[in-house]
């Protein structure tokens, strides 16, 4: 599906990362973790187009994104991205993820309100369609995102950081409900920084820290060694029965 | 009835008319715009950037709304060209190249010791002396703006609230900010003799910074500001008649006025028709003290006591 070669991106003089290489196969459901500044939203960014590398390739579905944006990628945002206070109802965010399926007219059709009700109902926030996005709780504003790229109908689905700023519940239902559209075919690759309630329980780990430190499933990439690497810290893990659990392990020495 | 139709009487006025309605509605539409994008300073330097070209135009015998055009278009790029040398940041590159401008306009009509009606009508606005040549094109382009901003409604929300997103979904936002760059500018060419150099920045402003305040629904402020632009130019136009003032100045401070009324009536509404009491009550098991907001956009809101 994703398929990233000798990539090089930078912004003035600062060089993100340098020559990676990688590849996300159809129908996975892979999850990014690194420190902060690490250069993930980087990585995203110019898998969609939206940041130019230097150097380098990617292809999304066998064909290079260069100029043009690839078709039916779903893009969520990091929320501190989002301007809140601009003057738009939580319909009227759905219903961009359909411009491109609009036509030339400047307002929807039956069809397209149909599927922005449908999606909201899915996510359990269709009560607030009429509301200023600003009104919302920060797992609600989540959900309106991830609905304005459902109404796209996307094969691929990218995602910075979904679960920040969630309570523990909040985090396992949008977890749950990416499970099942993975389950249904699409392809989703999520940036977190919660090792315990998220990544730990995705089927695939990508290790990033200015590079790939790692990658596989989340057993075997999870281990002491491969978390230095990947946040310059000594991280405890441990293990009981199917959970894994992480914590920083450097002493605090002042 | 009588004081609504006196004015009509006059030719000039009924033409005043026809032409403020018209750069109403444009300024209002640009306005949205601009003021959603935070680029308001932008609007007040391409004005004070093609008086400039203007006043050079006047001295060749160009006409008047190429020569704004080719200078304004000359600015942007000198614009860009400062900017690119990264230790100046667009603002004071704006401020230097448009100012500049209007400087070297000022300086040269001192000069020529030949302040004309015509250059006089550029930097004060001189809606009541426009010529059936000055109605045509802005008719047109009102027309041409109402055209392009009709196909381009959805893709200029999205680009104007979320950029990034906006290309990955497919909507070109270099494109689409390249011809809102085209209208705007065109725009404000167009209305500079009716408005003036001086005015024009706060009539792009003011309806649409007056309809944010009252709505956050952008299909309601996108009307709203249409219609607060072309009402507020039309009473500007009576108003100036009966106090005889000068008309731009009174469609500005007409707005000015209307925006201020709104300012005051939502402070007014959150004070004190929405009861908002100090109360205390429990949430959990601990009790603490909040004031309390109820408005119909923000719902039930606490908000915790300074
Ligand atoms: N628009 C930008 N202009 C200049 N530098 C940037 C820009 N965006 C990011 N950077 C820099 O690039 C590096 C990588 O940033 P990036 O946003 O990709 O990190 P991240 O891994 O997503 O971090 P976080 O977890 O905090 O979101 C950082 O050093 C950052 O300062
Ligand atoms: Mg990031």
């Amino acid at each position: 599906m994703i398929e990233i070669k000798n990539l090089t991106c930078n912004y003035g003089n600062n060089i993100v990362f340098n020559g990676i290489n990688l590849a996300i196969k159809k129908g996975s459901l892979a999850g990014i973790v690194g420190p902060s500044g690490s250069g993930k939203t980087t990585l995203i960014k110019a898998i969609l187009g939206v940041v130019r590398p230097i150097a380098g390739e990617v292809y999304v579905n066998g064909k290079t994104i260069k100029n043009n944006p690839p078709p039916n990628i779903g893009y969520i945002p990091q929320l501190e991205a989002i301007e809140w206070d601009f003057p738009v109802t939580v319909e009227q965010v759905v219903m961009m993820g359909r411009h491109n399926k609009m036509g030339i007219l400047p307002w929807s059709g039956k069809e397209d309100r149909k599927k922005v009700q449908e999606a909201l109902d899915r996510l359990g926030i269709l009560q607030y369609i009429n509301h200023h996005i600003k009104t919302l709780s920060g797992g609600e504003q989540q959900r309106v995102f991830l609905a304005r790229a459902l109404v796209s109908e996307p094969e691929l689905l990218i995602l910075d950081e979904p679960t920040s700023g969630v309570d523990l519940k909040t985090q396992h239902d949008i977890l749950h409900f990416l499970l099942t559209l993975n389950k249904k075919g699409i392809t989703i690759v999520l940036i977190t920084h919660d090792l315990n309630a998220v990544a730990a329980h995705l089927p695939w780990i990508v290790c990033f820290n200015r590079g790939i430190v790692a990658e596989g499933k989340p057993d075997d990439v999870f281990n002491p060694e491969i978390l230095k690497k990947t946040y310059n810290a000594d991280v405890a893990v441990i293990r009981k029965g199917h959970l894994i659990l992480m914590a920083n392990a450097t002493p605090f020495n002042d | 009835m009588e004081f609504l139709i006196t004015p009509l009487k006059y030719e000039f006025v009924v033409n005043g008319m026809i032409v403020a309605m018209m750069i109403g509605i444009l300024c209002g539409i640009i306005g949205i715009y601009v003021v959603l994008r935070g680029m308001s300073y932008i609007g007040h330097g391409l004005s004070h950037a093609a008086f400039g070209g203007a006043v050079i135009g006047y001295i060749f015998s160009i006409n008047l709304y190429i020569a704004a055009g080719v200078w304004g278009l000359l600015s942007a790029f000198l614009i860009n060209l400062i900017v690119r040398e990264k230790k100046i940041k667009a603002d004071a590159a704006i401020g230097i190249v448009t100012t500049a401008s209007f400087a070297l306009g000022i300086a040269l009509i001192s000069r020529i010791r030949r302040f004309t009606k015509n250059l006089e009508a550029i930097l004060f606005g001189n809606i009541l002396g426009v010529t059936t040549e000055d109605i045509i094109i802005i008719g047109i382009v009102t027309l041409l703006v109402i055209i392009i901003i009709f196909f381009l409604y959805k893709q200029l929300l999205f680009v104007t609230f979320d950029p990034e997103s906006a290309n990955v979904y497919g909507t070109r936002a270099s494109l689409i900010d390249a011809i809102f760059s085209f209208i705007l500018a065109a725009s404000i060419i167009v209305s500079l003799q009716v408005i003036g150099v001086t005015l024009i920045a706060a009539a792009i402003i003011i309806p649409a910074s007056t309809a944010r305040l009252l709505t956050n629904n952008f299909n309601k402020m996108f009307f709203l500001s249409i219609a607060i632009g072309a009402i507020t130019s039309v009473a500007g136009i009576y108003a100036s008649f009966y106090l005889n003032a000068a008309s731009g100045a009174t469609i500005v401070l007409l707005g000015a006025l209307i925006f201020s009324i709104v300012l005051i009536y939502n402070y007014i509404h959150r004070k004190i028709m929405l009861h908002e009491h100090a109360h205390s009550h429990l949430h959990g098991a601990i009790p603490h003290h909040h004031t309390h907001l109820d408005d119909a956009e923000h719902g039930h809101e606490h908000k915790e006591k300074p």
